[in-house]
């Protein structure tokens, strides 16, 4: 039994050496020259992070793949412990506030700034590796930089986007290629897609990811914020209340219900093809094209980034992951170097590629990664999802407060007024603006 | 052991007690350590957590930041705050109307269950069932019912030809909010109509009798011997279904999450949103603290004013 047992285990460590040196090998990531900071790492050091669980199984294991190989060269011990999503939020604030625990977490969005007097600065790796793989991309140099500050407290390791995911067919029908990028076409579009019986649909219920994404999307293409640059409340705007009659109009083209939505309720109506435009990230596509039965709608289905209107880029924040390295940790030097050798290329690439599009790359020279050339033409919409300079708390510097106007579901809130008609869009905003203060207020 | 083999050995003088042995045959000391250990448990996991609630409440804490004592500003912010008063709103409603819904039917299901039927044992085991079900796969269950494009009941609707679109359950304020109403309802009839049922059987047939031989009509009895009779269990039972249902929620955090736009948010639910998703403690702490003076208010009425004797018999107060 015991040999049986080796040789399988054996055969799987081959197999995913394999994966890891063959399947992932094509791509030709750029680099300039940069010197690597001089990080020697402490003697005996060990090495204990968190991260957020897996979207799909590569993930893991090419991490886990990348962490023995750090192990192998450096002899520092790395372990890696995946916590549910809903839990990392928690274990990030009490590892800070006890300062015990695991040395370095990647977290999510705004962690580092909550905690950036408790983190490592990280800003002579971040430095390395920018110059070397050609830069960092905006909304990476956002979350990772200390509001006015050199200081860099997270190395973001990537974003997950939601673009408009879309059936080519319904928007066919209504004379379109692709959803318009400018206010007046795309509501045409939506009308128009209402009239036919193919209607679009965006949660604007208690949704926290959705929800907020569409809120977000909707303020932001029309030139509104929740904060101005020094984290004054500033929703109450020309822009919002002109974004807010525009949703009047165009929440009557959407599927009927969606004030109920939560986040899983477009992925369900758009997959049993009630819903033919929505919002989401590459999950639903993934989950249409691995099933059988819904090959044909796969087929299908686009993605586009979600319409610009006055903007420059696209109004999306996407979720991203950011790497932080606290003080408490006894191997400061261990923990750096165990984040730049995992955002070098001979790692990086291949955990990217292995993510499938689920997690899009904080620097410019992964744009040349095989994951958006040799794999699904459709997921390349991802390739520029930290391209953007929007952000969640834009366009204030990135704290708390933002994250808990989120939660509370502020911006979703004021959509959802609107939409269901219990108040004007003069109410609304002014509302938001009274919840927002609450968060925003300043704290002695 | 017989008396006969072996002669008792006479001891003259009774073995003098030690300090150890006569500290713990002192009753005060005694029923002190037998205490303790309740005691202990009590302060740990209840008296502890709910003094930390009521400390965080007064203090702007925050998930990720220790806070400082604000005093009031907590409660002086949700004092103004349209959607706490919402939720304060909605609670009583959801408290009011699923109670009063719950004890009608109840009560109803119990006299039946009493009544002689074939099989009454199992009857009465299918209806625990939904008692029995996990509340948050029950919810999860109405949140299908509910949903706003596959809802079952709107499939049966529009099959049948009697509705061209689907129902709205939980888009909008008011359905949502009856439509978790009639989802607590089923709930929580099972607890009622088995402990009712449960005071039914304690009544003694020979009072029914006696109504019998006086002529009473069948109202007769249950106004002036069932329900009397059963009032000390009502009481028992309502604080109990008031408590559950006040301080309710996974069906609201199941269903609706509070939506749409706060409509359907208890006290509960928005202690949670605002304290942990939220990361506000301090707030979260201050709604939950709010929900106490309720929850003290229906206990005490249920106990001196249903359990009262001139309520029960029509006596003076004893």
């Amino acid at each position: 039994m015991a040999h049986l047992i080796t040789r399988r285990t054996a055969l799987a460590l081959t197999g995913s050496a394999l994966l890891a040196s063959r399947a992932y090998a094509q791509s030709n990531i750029p680099t300039q020259s940069a010197t690597a900071p001089s990080l020697p790492i402490e003697r005996g050091a060990t090495l204990r992070m968190l991260r957020p669980v897996r979207f799909v199984q590569p993930d893991e294991e090419i991490f886990r793949a990348n962490a023995a190989r750090f192990t192998q060269q450096t002899g520092v011990e790395v372990r890696v412990d995946f916590v549910g999503w809903e839990d990392i939020t928690q274990q990030t604030a009490v590892t800070a506030n006890t300062g015990a625990g695991p040395d370095l977490i990647i977290g999510f969005n705004e962690a580092p700034h909550i905690y950036a007097d408790k983190l490592v600065d990280l800003a002579d790796v971040a430095a390395y590796i920018g110059q070397k793989y050609g830069g960092w991309k905006a909304m990476a140099q956002r979350y990772g930089k200390r509001a006015n500050s050199d200081m860099w407290v997270g190395l973001p390791f990537g974003a997950s986007g939601g673009p408009l995911v879309w059936r080519k067919s319904a928007l066919n029908s209504v004379g379109f290629d692709a959803p318009p990028d400018d206010h007046a076409g795309y509501l045409k579009m939506s009308q128009e897609l209402k009239r036919v019986g193919k209607p679009s649909g965006f949660a604007l219920g208690n949704a926290v990811g959705d929800g907020n994404g569409f809120a977000q999307w909707l303020v932001w293409s029309f030139g509104g914020y929740l904060v101005d640059e020094n984290n004054n409340v500033a929703i109450n705007s020309p822009e919002t209340i002109r974004a807010l009659e525009y949703l009047k109009e165009l929440y009557a083209s959407f599927i009927p219900g969606t004030i109920a939505w939560g986040d899983i309720s477009n992925n369900r109506a758009y997959s049993a093809g009630e819903c033919h435009l929505t919002a989401n990230g590459v999950s639903l596509y993934f989950s249409l094209k691995n099933d059988p039965a819904m090959a044909a709608i796969a087929e299908d289905t686009y993605m586009t980034l979600l319409p610009k209107g006055t903007q420059q880029t696209s109004p999306m924040a996407g979720l991203t992951l950011n790497s932080m390295v606290f003080k408490h940790s006894r191997y400061p030097n261990a923990a750096k170097a165990f984040l730049q050798f995992m955002l070098e290329a001979p790692q990086y690439d291949p955990w990217l590629q292995a993510n499938l599009g689920y997690w899009s790359q904080p620097l410019n020279a992964y744009n040349n990664s095989a994951t958006w050339s040799s794999g699904d033409p459709k997921i390349s919409v991802f390739k520029g999802v930290m391209d953007t300079t929007f952000y969640a708390g834009y366009k204030g510097p990135i704290s708390e407060a933002s994250a808990a106007a989120n939660a509370d579901y502020v911006m979703v809130q004021m959509c959802a007024s609107v939409a269901s008609g219990q108040a004007t869009p003069q109410q609304a905003a002014a509302e938001a603006e009274r919840r927002a203060r609450r968060f925003f207020r300043s704290r002695r | 052991m017989s008396a006969t083999t072996a002669a008792p050995v006479w001891t003259k003088m009774r073995p003098k007690q030690g300090a150890l042995s006569r500290l713990f045959d002192w009753k005060p000391f005694l029923a002190f350590i037998c205490l303790l250990p309740a005691a202990g448990l009590l302060m740990t996991f209840l008296t502890y957590p709910l003094g930390l609630g009521i400390y965080l409440a007064f203090t702007d804490t925050t998930i990720g930041r220790p806070g400082i004592w604000v005093g009031l500003e907590n409660f002086i912010w949700l004092a103004e705050d349209p959607i706490f008063w919402n939720a304060v709103f909605y609670s009583v409603f959801y408290t009011g109307v699923a109670t009063i819904g719950k004890f009608a039917l109840g009560l109803w299901l119990a006299l039946l269950l009493n009544q002689h039927l074939p099989m009454k044992s199992l009857l009465r085991a299918i209806i625990l069932l939904p008692w029995i079900v996990p509340t948050v796969l029950s919810a999860i269950a109405f949140w299908w019912i509910y949903d706003p494009q596959f809802s079952i009941i709107s499939y049966l609707f529009i099959e049948m030809g009697l509705r061209e679109t689907n129902i709205d359950f939980i888009n909008t304020a008011w359905p949502a909010r009856w439509s978790l109403i009639a989802a607590n309802i089923w709930r929580g009839i099972p607890f009622v109509a088995i402990s009712l049922l449960a005071g039914l059987q304690t009544i003694s047939p020979s009072l029914y009798e006696a109504a019998l031989l006086d002529g009473a009509s069948g109202w007769q009895r249950f106004r002036y011997i069932t329900f009397p009779m059963l009032l000390p269990i009502l009481a028992i039972v309502m604080t109990f279904s008031i408590i559950f249902t006040f301080t309710d929620f996974q069906l609201v955090y199941a269903i609706t999450r509070g939506g749409p736009v706060n409509s359907t948010h208890l006290l509960a639910t928005l202690a949670f949103q605002r304290g942990i998703p939220g990361g506000q403690l301090g707030e979260g702490a201050a709604i939950a603290v709010s929900m106490i003076p309720f929850l003290v208010f229906a206990t005490l009425f249920s106990y001196f004013g249903l359990a009262r004797r001139k309520w029960q018999q029509g006596e003076g107060n004893d």
